[in-house]
């Protein structure tokens, strides 16, 4: 049993409780025991100062590829959770693009046993949506579900059969369980690097255009629609989607969506140069659309941020563009990009930061978390708005290296992550 | 001026309007030397010079060899069946490998865009780019420059109109941005499906009308269709491509009397142009494939003239 916790004069931010002020916070026995104004440290405490820092319920990550089983040489579990702990979250959920995909209760199974070995931040795994991610047959989501699946994604294979992905939606109804879609038709995005735009033509690669995200979010949308289930639209990157999303959610249909911090730091621009680093799936847009992101974050069509960390090693990144892997590590800079860009430019509260990042990420999946009531899990991250950091290299917890961010300057991080109760991480000096 | 700001060829974007025409003034006094009974020169003496061909030329890799040998360099080609490449050895490798023979200059053409800017950043020799993927295919614009200044004796306010696959051809890009850096005004016309998005931001006119664009054209420069693209037919044939889009004699008659018509090669006679067309009076293409190994020679001599002889 850890020993009990008293945060002492923090600015407590929880949105489901409606609270920004400065409190106290005391845990005990791994739940959050009180939260009042001059609390009493019990017999036996750490009593932690938090003057200056905020107190807010842990952060949740409801996209990263944690890579194990089978890509042990880009992440392990406990590398990853290691690198989640110190980004300030307290759950992670992991995408089945693992080899073996998971699309059965063994490797749901293995991922949260090892996951609980490393005993840092909690993982929750996603479940293919169909066997071996094939877009064939559905997978079994009952059994899925009772080894501790919380959702289901074929991830980046999206499922081009529109009457399988029909059935998905409809299959989830009887588990009320939530299918998370990466929105891409292929024939559009086949064989394109970038965004198909001024830059792709200038560089002389190949583009994808909008439409193939915009196209397969329409379909996905509709198909929710029609069913009633709950869908939730991974990784949106373009002003279109927002739109469609915007439009979707006015009719009452059932939809979530999330966008991750590249897309709201980030443009094609970035790709010049032929810069692997700056390549992933969906692409980096324009500014146009980092702006329609941006506004979609602040009235709400968009519901969280999510990483869509995607560790690869240096070999495929280092590379010819074409060839180079797609995707970037997200779970160490993905706060300090969120208040830097979205707090510190556009203006965005603290409590809203929090509701993207932890109470909106736990309602989209039904997770356990999201807030600070008494009694809930005390999963807490405790964040210095004014801690000055370079985000270098060496400092990378995660096992690779991929992000486009290294050496850039940041001002506020997590400078601790409770889970359960627990300590999982502090910063040093 | 007397050097390039650049060690590297990487594409006509990184040149300006005065290097470029360095580069052309360097060819012109070098042209000669193809002319002598004997074209050999010693300048590049005891150089090396390696061309790494990952796609297939003859042309390209004939010029840069030819020319190497006419400056008398050391001079090597290795072609990718040749090379490590097809035992699993990374590019990079490979080029760590090559480095490590310590050349001077690198001439590289890859199937992939921005691979000659990719192994700039692991060597120190110079690297040039002999085309690379669908990017830009720099020395090639050059001797097109170079080619239609001869003819003209200027290319500013010329009307030059390219027409083909415009999205697919590493020789239009080069050509838009440098007939555009160098004064010229460039229309690109070819079938929509082969039209990049935004070329217009290259400094160029589009023209959906074969006609109209070539109208009082002064250079008419016809681009290698094909129709297949990475599986994926971008026209429903090569006889509808050559009935609404190739150069026949009539369309040579809407362009200026004194205009010209140009080719990269290699040539489709009957699909791109008329073989009768190709054979005219007004084709100079044969002249593009002389004054390609001049330019060449140029960028040679010029890349490694300040790097402290002996």
């Amino acid at each position: 049993m850890t020993a009990p916790i008293l945060f002492k004069k923090a600015r407590v931010i929880d949105p489901a409780q409606g609270l920004d002020s400065q409190m106290d916070c005391l845990l005990v026995d791994g739940k959050v025991a009180s939260l009042d104004k001059d609390l009493e440290a019990p017999q036996g405490a750490r009593v932690i100062d938090l003057w200056g820092k905020w107190l807010v319920p842990g952060l949740i990550d409801i996209h990263v590829h944690l890579r194990e089983p089978g890509f042990e040489y880009k992440e392990t579990i406990e590398t990853g959770v290691k690198a989640a702990a110190s980004g300030g979250f307290t759950r992670v959920c992991c995408m089945p693009n693992t080899s073996p995909p998971n699309d059965n209760e063994g490797i749901t199974r293995f991922i949260i046993e090892k996951a609980e070995s490393a005993g840092l931040c909690k993982v929750s795994p996603v479940a293919c949506i169909t066997k071996g991610q094939k877009g064939e047959e559905l997978s079994e989501f009952f059994d899925l579900l009772k080894a501790g699946a919380v959702a289901f994604s074929d991830d980046g294979l999206p499922v081009t059969n529109a009457r399988l992905m029909r059935l998905a939606l409809e299959y989830s109804l009887n588990f009320d369980t939530v299918i998370i879609s990466h929105s891409e038709e292929l024939s559009l995005s086949q064989g394109g690097v970038m965004n198909e735009g001024i830059v792709s033509t200038l560089l002389g690669l190949k583009g994808v255009p909008k439409a193939a995200e915009e196209v397969a979010v329409f379909r996905d949308c509709t198909l929710a629609e029609l069913t009633g289930a709950r869908l939730h639209i991974a990784h949106v990157s373009t002003k279109g989607s927002v739109e469609i999303i915007r439009r979707a959610k006015e009719k009452g249909v059932r939809v979530t969506c999330e966008t991750a911090p590249h897309y709201f730091s980030l443009t094609e621009e970035v790709v010049k140069g032929y810069n692997t680093y700056a390549k992933m799936n969906p692409p980096l847009r324009t500014e146009e659309d980092r702006c329609a992101i941006i506004e979609g974050l602040r009235d709400g069509t968009i519901d969280c941020i999510a990483t869509d960390h995607a560790p690869h090693e240096d070999l495929v990144k280092e590379c010819e563009f074409a060839q180079a892997a797609n995707g970037i590590i997200g779970l160490e800079t993905a706060l300090p990009l969120a208040l830097k860009v979205l707090m510190r430019n556009e203006g965005f509260s603290p409590k809203r930061i929090v509701e993207l990042m932890s109470q909106n990420p736990a309602k989209v999946l039904g997770l356990n978390g999201g807030s600070l009531k008494v009694g809930d899990p005390a999963d807490i991250t405790i964040i210095d708005p004014d801690c000055q950091f370079t985000y270098s290299r060496e400092k990378v917890l995660s096992k690779s290296h991929n992000s486009p961010f290294l050496d850039e300057s940041f001002k506020g991080r997590a400078i601790m992550t409770v889970v359960d109760g627990k300590i999982v991480f502090e910063q040093k000096g | 001026m007397t050097k390039l700001r650049s060690k590297h060829i990487l594409g006509i974007s990184h040149l300006s309007a005065e290097e470029i025409s360095f580069i052309l003034d360097t060819a012109e006094s070098l042209k000669e030397i193809l002319d002598r009974p004997i074209k050999k020169v010693p300048p590049l003496r005891g150089r090396t010079i390696i061309s790494l061909f990952f796609e297939p030329s003859t042309r390209t890799k004939l010029s840069f060899d030819l020319a190497a040998k006419r400056l008398s360099a050391d001079s090597i080609s290795i072609s990718a069946k040749t090379s490590s490449v097809v035992k699993g050895e990374t590019l990079i490798d490979t080029v760590r490998n090559i480095q490590a023979m310590r050349p001077d200059i690198i001439v590289i053409r890859h199937s992939m865009s921005g691979v000659p800017h990719l192994i700039s950043r692991y060597i120190d020799a110079s690297v040039i780019n002999a085309g690379d993927g669908i990017n830009e295919h720099p020395s090639q614009a050059l001797l097109d420059l170079y080619t239609v200044r001869e003819h003209f004796g200027h290319i500013e306010g010329l009307k030059v109109t390219i027409v083909g696959d415009i999205a697919h051809s590493r020789v239009a890009h080069s050509d838009i941005l440098g007939f555009n850096k160098m004064g010229a005004e460039v229309t690109v016309c070819g079938p929509a499906t082969m039209i990049p998005p935004y070329v217009e931001e290259l400094g160029c006119k589009v023209s959906l009308n074969l006609k109209e664009a070539v109208k009082d054209s002064d250079v008419v420069i016809a681009l290698r269709i094909q129709k297949e693209r990475q599986g994926r037919s971008l026209i429903p044939s090569e006889r509808e491509y050559s009935t609404v889009f190739g150069i026949s004699r009539e369309v040579m008659s809407y362009l200026k009397d004194t205009a010209i018509l140009m080719h990269p090669g290699p040539i489709n006679r009957g699909v791109e142009m008329s073989s009768e067309v190709v054979d005219s009076e007004r084709s100079i293409i044969l002249d593009q494939v002389t004054n390609g190994v001049a330019i060449r020679m140029a960028l040679f001599t010029l890349l490694l003239a300040d790097t402290g002889e002996n």
